[in-house]
């Protein structure tokens, strides 16, 4: 089962964890319901569109209010550090969480308990919180965009925020990026770097270039990268191996923005809806070109 | 499986501080003063001696949760005790971003500051959409930004908290200096 962990900007929003489904453009977890807008509620409805169209039990979240003052961030560790370790859950995702390197090593100690590892995927502040601690070669994939990657690329930055001006400018050169983020060991088993083009790499390097459908608007979108690691995450879970479903997602999401015709002003819930269509669609395309690695 | 280096090793040893920041002052009353109105709020903080990069103010400073320093600024600015410089401690040679990429779409226009980007329709300069980040403040913001006229829109220094936030206010000034 997949588990994912995140906020809802939603101060009053109590500490919750259940199996989460998609109404409209509302996510609902034991009676609570939030927007779909950006963040972890997309990233939710995104997995929740591919769990229903591969037919794979629903998600699990474990969410919690948090509008920037790391309260609800700080509740939900611990709770995440009492009680993960007695869980069974075969694939977590990590995301929007006030960074908190302690917290964050509390919550690795508690999945080091579990039974069996599950696989572990990061994005957002729980991403760099697990940079921060160096710890991230415990992750089975970060899902960074160029920016955090940058970040990752940059041994010394404690946060995005503060990624040195010769680091940033070397954007344009991605590949070069990843190499330095593993080498500092600031990258997880497996990145999908999320821009034009997306990548997915490891330590060896490059593995994947997804470039196509090409909609320029999906950077100024909020919650597209959000979707990404909802679709991958799902796809983990559905038992294809990182690095595949890594690929699958990135073009999926692609293919969904595609579909949606997005503008800069079009907002993360017209994408969500293509899901179904885009994974049916790259589902077809991979049965007919298996082994195909530029798609 | 082990799968976690431990608290002993070397890279966790090292890692032990790089979510902390450090606020410079002038002289040591106003860091007692500062110390005085962050602790009444609550904060994690510690009074020690400044690591030798530190070339300016007292020979205090104060240790505090650096993801937090908007939060903190706003309320050491209403306290009246501004510090003089705020840095990261594992480096504390390192300055916040101040680059900024744009990107024209026609009747859009994005900017982006290190992982925030905030895009405006140029035509009537309503916010469209505020994309990156991870801390939980930016679906907050977005939340609060997203529909509203630039001018009417709250500031992210206003109503953000972490230093996504604070690169979402670089962003912001930026828009607001090109539009």
């Amino acid at each position: 089962m997949l588990a994912v962990v995140g906020t809802v900007p939603v101060e009053d929003f109590p500490l919750t964890s259940g199996k989460v489904s998609l109404n409209d453009d509302l996510i609902s977890i034991q009676g609570n319901k939030a927007s779909v807008n950006r963040g972890t509620p997309a990233l939710l409805a995104a997995a929740i569109k591919v769990c229903e169209a591969m037919g794979q039990s629903l998600p699990v979240g474990y969410l919690v209010g948090d509008i920037g003052l790391g309260d609800g961030s700080r509740r939900l560790y611990e709770y995440l550090s009492e009680t993960l370790g007695n869980c069974d859950f075969s694939s977590i995702a990590f995301h929007y969480l006030q960074p908190d390197v302690d917290w964050h090593n509390r919550v690795l100690f508690a999945v080091e308990e579990m039974a069996k590892r599950p696989v572990l995927t990061a994005d957002a502040g729980f991403m760099y919180a697990a940079k921060m601690s160096g710890q991230a070669s415990a992750y089975d994939l970060f899902t960074p965009d160029v920016g955090e990657l940058a970040f990752l690329a940059d041994e010394e930055a404690p946060h995005p925020f503060y990624t040195r001006g010769f680091i940033l400018h070397e954007e344009m050169r991605v590949p070069e990026l990843i190499v330095r983020a593993y080498e500092h060991k600031n990258a997880a088993n497996c990145l999908l770097v999320k821009g034009q083009p997306d990548y997915v790499a490891n330590q060896k390097g490059i593995e994947a270039t997804i470039d196509l459908p090409v909609e320029e608007a999906m950077e100024a979108i909020g919650g597209t990268g959000d979707t990404v690691t909802g679709i991958v995450s799902a796809l983990i879970e559905a038992g294809i191996d990182v690095k595949e479903s890594s690929i699958i997602a990135a073009r999926v999401n692609r293919l969904a923005g595609h579909y949606a015709r997005p503008i800069p002003a079009t907002q993360v819930m017209d994408i969500v809806e293509q899901i179904p269509a885009a994974l049916a669609q790259v589902l077809d395309e991979k049965a007919i070109m298996s082994g195909q690695r530029h798609v | 499986m082990k799968f976690f280096k431990g608290k002993g090793s070397k890279d966790s040893s090292k890692a032990k501080d790089l979510d902390r920041g450090i606020l410079v002052f002038e002289n040591t009353s106003e860091v007692i003063r500062a110390e005085t109105v962050l602790k009444e709020q609550g904060w994690k903080i510690r009074v020690m001696g400044p690591p030798p990069e530190i070339r300016t103010g007292c020979d205090l400073i104060i240790e505090f949760p650096l993801i937090e320093e908007l939060n903190i600024l706003r309320t050491l600015e209403a306290a009246g005790a501004e510090p003089l410089q705020v840095v990261p401690v594992n480096s504390p040679l390192l300055r916040p971003v101040d680059i900024f990429q744009t990107k024209d779409y026609g009747r859009y226009f994005m900017v982006r500051a290190a992982n925030m980007k905030l895009t405006i329709d140029k035509d009537t300069l309503t916010v469209v959409n505020i994309s990156g980040g991870g801390c939980p403040d930016v679906p907050y913001l977005a939340q609060e930004m997203v529909g509203k006229h630039l001018a009417d829109a709250p500031a992210p220094e206003e109503i953000g908290h972490t230093l996504c936030g604070y690169a979402l206010q670089l962003a912001y000034e930026e828009m607001r200096r090109q539009c």
